[in-house]
Order: structure tokens, then sequence, then C-alpha cells
């Protein structure tokens, strides 16, 4: 069935109606590239918005990140600030909706203001270690030979590496802090890239299109830079946002063992260890960040699942 | 002179030699995998150990100490030699079993690891006993009623699981089921009461009771392994479920399970003869990961339950520096997860014919 492609959805001085819009997205003759590729991802947004958990996956991440750029303007009460008199105070009170720690800090406010300091983490994580593996892999797929093994083989040892102990012996080594543990959660995470931009880059290199590219004389880097590594980037992408809720149980396990960000900083991880002391008196000190951590690492689960299914219709099931 | 049946003798005899070949290729490539991962291992500890911020010497001498003294001891560390001879020393060292002295215990490392290890391996291995009793019927009931209400739970299952912090998921357990409803005993091993009780023979205070046929022992040391081992087996459930699940949807799609079905053959045997069977070497490989990723997994876990085993000793040392310590259970972590992890990999050349 061919769709309606009547002249009124060319014709930009009528506004058009929703319905046009739908038509022009879904249609199969697109007449430009940006119809081709808008409607493509109107196709994918249908798809993906067909699954209810990765809607709601998406919903939670939206409000992570809402709440990581505004919520510490919307919360009026310091993170940092110690109010000895109100210490441990039970959630549901009018001035502290998710109760005091033993400090007599507001864990609603430091809440909101670890959000920003978790996604932070999670994402110079990721723009860490996903440049360094799309290199890696896509390298050695396309050269091949020699360096193909020998990156592959490095990659297969560093899989083969306890990826949380390793974690926690750089930490250690470097001594504790926010910045040391991103480098020692990046150390141990690129692999699993390197393997899966290679894969994807073997299957590409065998395209016509990139015969044609060699053919008409573009360079090795030119076809790597500009042809494979964008066709790697959507499922390494994917990769990544699965990959977003390790690291954030990863983060939070090296700050509860006191090795991410110090005290006072409100890192979640951190707010369950010291909510530790306190536990059998005041559950909600170390549950509530808890659960925050529980609530992202799910949200990333749930988004990632769903892309995959979008962008990777292979893996389904 | 050749007639027929020698040409065939012949044949055969050429491919079970080349079979040979191929098999002793397959395992000197494997060895070779062995040993580069392990000096792997050891060149990033080694690195860790002598050219991350601390200088060594003065984590042993302290930042007070003479010049002279200094000297000595740098002399004495040998790190007055080429980098790559004192790597060579360092992995002579180690395959000796000299991972130095426990600035924290002043025993040496490996001796503390003797001591804490066999506390890890009962926790991990009743979890993985466990994990897989619940975890892999899960997945394959999952998989058969697919898309119905036990599917659904198994994906619940297997998400929370990749999701929740297992330090929380500790905690949670601590105040519900210690605290709150007093089902279990609370963080240690053992009440200090039965404390060295029983010989200890295997390592296992659940076996080592039940051998010296101490039964208060053994309920005791039970009630407080219980819910480690029960938070640490809900994240194999969680992984196994899901890894089962997939291979059985994978298998029940295939041609070969309706020929099987139209056979008439009873829907059991068609599911745990025909398509369980076909699954049973990937599984085996998923099965012996969770184990090492339990191994992992133990470090956060026994610090919430205060259990004596290599995760407490590894963290305890993190956090005083003591670096001797923290490498040497980096190591023997490090090198019992490489092992299965490269066993796993033998494991499914070995018995799956297309992976060869």
């Amino acid at each position: 069935m061919s769709l309606p492609t009547d002249d009124s959805t060319q014709d930009w001085s009528m506004k058009p109606t929703p319905r046009q819009w739908k038509a022009w997205l879904l249609t199969d003759t697109p007449a430009s590239r940006r119809q081709a590729a808008l409607g493509r991802a109107y196709r994918r947004w249908r798809q993906f918005s067909r699954n209810p958990l990765s809607l709601f996956g998406l919903a939670i991440l939206l409000l992570l990140i809402a709440v990581a750029a505004f919520g510490p303007m919307l919360v009026s009460e310091d993170p940092l600030r110690q109010v000895l008199a109100e210490r441990l105070m039970p959630p549901g009170t009018a001035t502290h909706w998710f109760g005091t720690d033993q400090l007599g800090r507001d864990i609603l406010s430091r809440l909101v203001h670890g959000a920003r300091l978790t996604l932070s983490i999670a994402i110079l994580v990721v723009v860490l270690v996903v440049p360094v593996g799309l290199l890696i892999g896509t390298t050695s797929g396309f050269c091949g030979g020699f360096v193909d093994t020998v990156l592959m083989r490095l990659t297969d040892v560093a899989l083969a590496f306890p990826k949380i102990v390793l974690a926690l012996a750089f930490a250690a080594a470097l001594g504790p802090g926010v910045l040391n543990a991103v480098i020692a959660i990046s150390i141990t995470a690129w692999p699993p890239y390197a393997r899966l931009a290679r894969a994807e880059t073997l299957r590409l290199v065998q395209a016509d299109f990139i015969h044609v590219a060699r053919l008409q004389g573009a360079s090795p880097a030119r076809i790597l830079l500009r042809y494979i590594v964008p066709l790697c980037s959507s499922s390494v992408l994917v990769r990544a946002t699965i990959d977003m809720a390790g690291i954030i149980l990863a983060v939070a396990g090296l700050g509860f063992l006191g090795l991410g960000a110090q005290p006072p900083s409100p890192e979640w991880g951190y707010m369950v260890a010291s909510g530790r002391n306190v536990l059998l008196d005041a559950w909600w000190v170390a549950t509530i960040p808890g659960l925050a951590i529980l609530f992202v690492s799910l949200a990333f689960n749930l988004l990632g699942d769903g892309l995959r299914d979008v962008f990777d219709p292979r893996h389904g099931g | 002179m050749s007639t027929p049946l020698t040409a065939l003798g012949r044949l055969r005899a050429l491919t079970a030699r080349r079979r040979g070949v191929r098999w002793t290729l397959a395992l000197a490539r494997w060895a070779a995998m062995l040993v580069i991962t392990f000096t792997g291992l050891l060149a990033i500890t080694f690195f860790i150990g002598r050219k991350i911020p601390i200088d060594p010497v003065l984590a042993i001498l302290g930042d007070r100490a003479s010049a002279s003294a200094y000297a000595a001891a740098r002399l004495e560390l040998g790190l007055d030699k080429p980098l790559i001879e004192q790597f060579i020393i360092y992995v002579r060292d180690v395959l000796h079993g000299h991972l130095g002295m426990s600035l924290l215990t002043a025993n040496p490392v490996i001796d503390d690891i003797r001591r804490v290890f066999p506390a890890t391996l009962e926790l991990a291995t009743l979890s993985i006993i466990v994990g897989v009793a619940i975890g892999v019927p899960l997945g394959v009931i999952a998989a058969v009623r697919h898309n119905r209400w036990i599917d659904h739970v198994a994906r619940v299952v297997g998400l929370i699981g990749s999701s929740v912090p297992v330090f929380w998921l500790a905690l949670m357990g601590l105040l519900l089921f210690y605290a709150r409803l007093h089902w279990v005993s609370g963080p240690g091993r053992i009440d200090p009461v039965y404390d060295g009780m029983v010989d200890t023979k295997t390592g296992s205070l659940l076996v080592d009771s039940l051998i010296a046929g101490e039964w208060d022992v053994f309920a005791n040391a039970f009630s407080h392994i219980v819910l480690p081992a029960g938070i640490l087996a809900f994240y194999s459930i969680a992984y196994l479920s899901r890894m089962t699940r997939s291979f059985m949807l994978d298998q029940l799609s295939q041609e070969y399970v309706t020929t099987a079905r139209a056979k008439g053959l009873s829907e059991r045997r068609v599911i745990w003869r025909h398509a369980f069977g076909n699954i049973a070497v990937p599984l085996l490989t998923v099965i012996a990961l969770a184990y090492s990723y339990l191994l992992e997994g133990s470090v956060l876990t026994e610090i919430v339950f205060a259990w004596p085993g290599i995760g407490s000793y590894l963290t305890g040392a993190l956090l005083n520096a003591d670096m001797n310590a923290v490498l040497g259970s980096t190591l023997v972590i490090g090198a019992t997860f490489i092992t299965l992890n490269l066993l796993t990999d033998a494991l499914y050349r070995v018995f799956d014919p297309r992976a060869r």
C-alpha cells in the first residue's frame, strides 16, 4: 500500500495536520535525505514506544536529568548544612520529606545534589571508554592480520580480569576521589566495546560501498572515520546505555567502600555506607539513597533493552 | 599393492593424526593464552605496586626515614635494578608464594589469604548451588511458557538482579530478616560460643561440623550463612535464569523440536531431553562464569556481613594502604577468576563441535 502523498504535505505555506505529518514521515518515497532520516527516526520511535517498560525507563532518566540540571535550584536546603537538633528525623515531616541523616542533613537535598554527581561520573566513564573501545575495535577489524591478532589478544586478556577487584586495586593505589574512581572503572570497562566494534567492522568491511570508497581513492583513515565508525556507533551506544547501569553500580560500590567521592559530598553509595551505622534505628538513611541507585540503574537497563530491540533486532526475543 | 581396505585404513590413520595435531595445537594455544593472561595480571599488580603514587620504600619506612635507611631499603627491595629484572624477580616470588608481609596483620600475606579464602569459597559455593537449583529451572520454564506470568517473573528477577546494588540489598536483608523478623543470625560466620569447636578439615564450617557430628555448630553456622548466601544466590538466579531462558528460546524455535513433537514425544521429553540437552554445554560455561562473578560480588557482600573472607581482608587492607595485602588478594581472586574463565572456554571447545 502506498501512502497518500498529497501535495499539501509539500506545501509549507499551509500548516500540515498531524495526519499529514505522519504520512510525510512514513512515506515509502522520501523526497530528501532529511525526510528519509526523520522518517527512520520516527519509525524507530514508534517501535520503541510500543514497549511500556522502555518508556518507563526513559521517563525515569528524563526525570533524573531534570533533577540533576534544575533540582539544586529547587531544593532550598543546603545538602551539607548540619542541624544537629534535627538529627535522624523520619521521612514525611513537613520540612524534610525524606528525613535527615545522623548529622541532621536533609536527605532529599543530598539526593538531588548527588544525582548530578552520579550522572556526571557515569557519563564521564562512557566518554572515556567508548572512543577507546571504538578505536581499538575498528582498527583491529579493519587492519586484520598481525594488528588484529595483537589487539584482540590484548582485549581477551583484559576481558579475563576480574573487573571490580581490579578497579578496587587501582582506586586504592591512586587514592580515593571521584576522578580516580572514574579512571579505575574506565581501565576495566573498555574491552567489550572493542569486541563489539570489531565484530561490526568485520561485517562492514566486505560491503560494496566500502569497496567503492576504496576504489575512489579514499585513504584507510577516511574509510575508518567517515564510513565505519559512524555505522558502528549505534550498536556501541546501545551497549553503552546498558553498561551505564553497571557503571553506576560500580561507582556506588566504590563510594560505599570509601574509595569514591569523599565525605561530605552527597554521593549515593557513600550515603548508603553512612546510613549503615544507624540502620537499626533509622532505616531511611541507608534505604533511600539505595533506592535511588536501584531506580536509575533499572532505568538504564530498561532503556538499553528497548533501544537494543529497535536498533539490533537480531538480539530480540 | 594397496587394497581399498588398507587405503581406508591409511585415511583413517591420517585423519586421526590430523585430529591429534589439531588438538595439540588447540591445547598449546590455550596454554599460551593462560600464560599471557597471567603475565598480564602480574604486570598490572606489579605496575600498581611499584609505579603508582605511593612510594614502596616510604610505605614501609614512613616519610621520616633517614637518607641512608631509605637507600638501604631501596637496595633491599631491589628497586635499583632495571624494571624488567624487577618484574622477573616479582614473578618468581609470586610463583613461590611470596606475596610479601601484611602491614596490618604482620603475617605473610599468603598465610592470611590461606586462612580467609575458605570462608569466601564456602559462601560462593553455597550461593552457586542455590543459584543453579533455582535459576536454571526458572529459565527453562520461562522459555517454555513464553510471555506468560512465570516468564514475566523471570524477567523482573533478571532486571532487578542487574540493577540493584549488592551492598544495599545485603543491608536491607539484615534489616528485615535479622533485625525485624529474627529469622537468621546476624553478621559473622558463627557465634563466638561455637568458635573453634570443630577441627578445620575442609575449611567449610558446614562440612566440618557435619563431619564432626556437631549439629549445634552446623545449625548455628547455617543460620549465619543463609542470608549472605541467599543475597548472592539472588544475583546468580537473575543471571542464570536470563541466560537459560534465552538459550532455551533459541532451541525451542528450531525445527528439530517441531519434529520431536510431531513424532509424538511427550512434552517433557522434548523439553528436557532434546532442547535442554543441547544447551547443557553453553549452560555449564555460563555457570562457571556466574561462579567467578560470585567470587567478585562476595567482596562487597562480605563487608556488610562482617564475613571473615578474602573480600573483608581486601577491603580492610585497602582502607589502610596495606598494598602487599591488596595486591596479594587481587592476584588470588584474579588468578581464580582467570582460571575459571579460561577453563570454561576450553570446556566449550571440547564439548561443542561447532566451536572447534
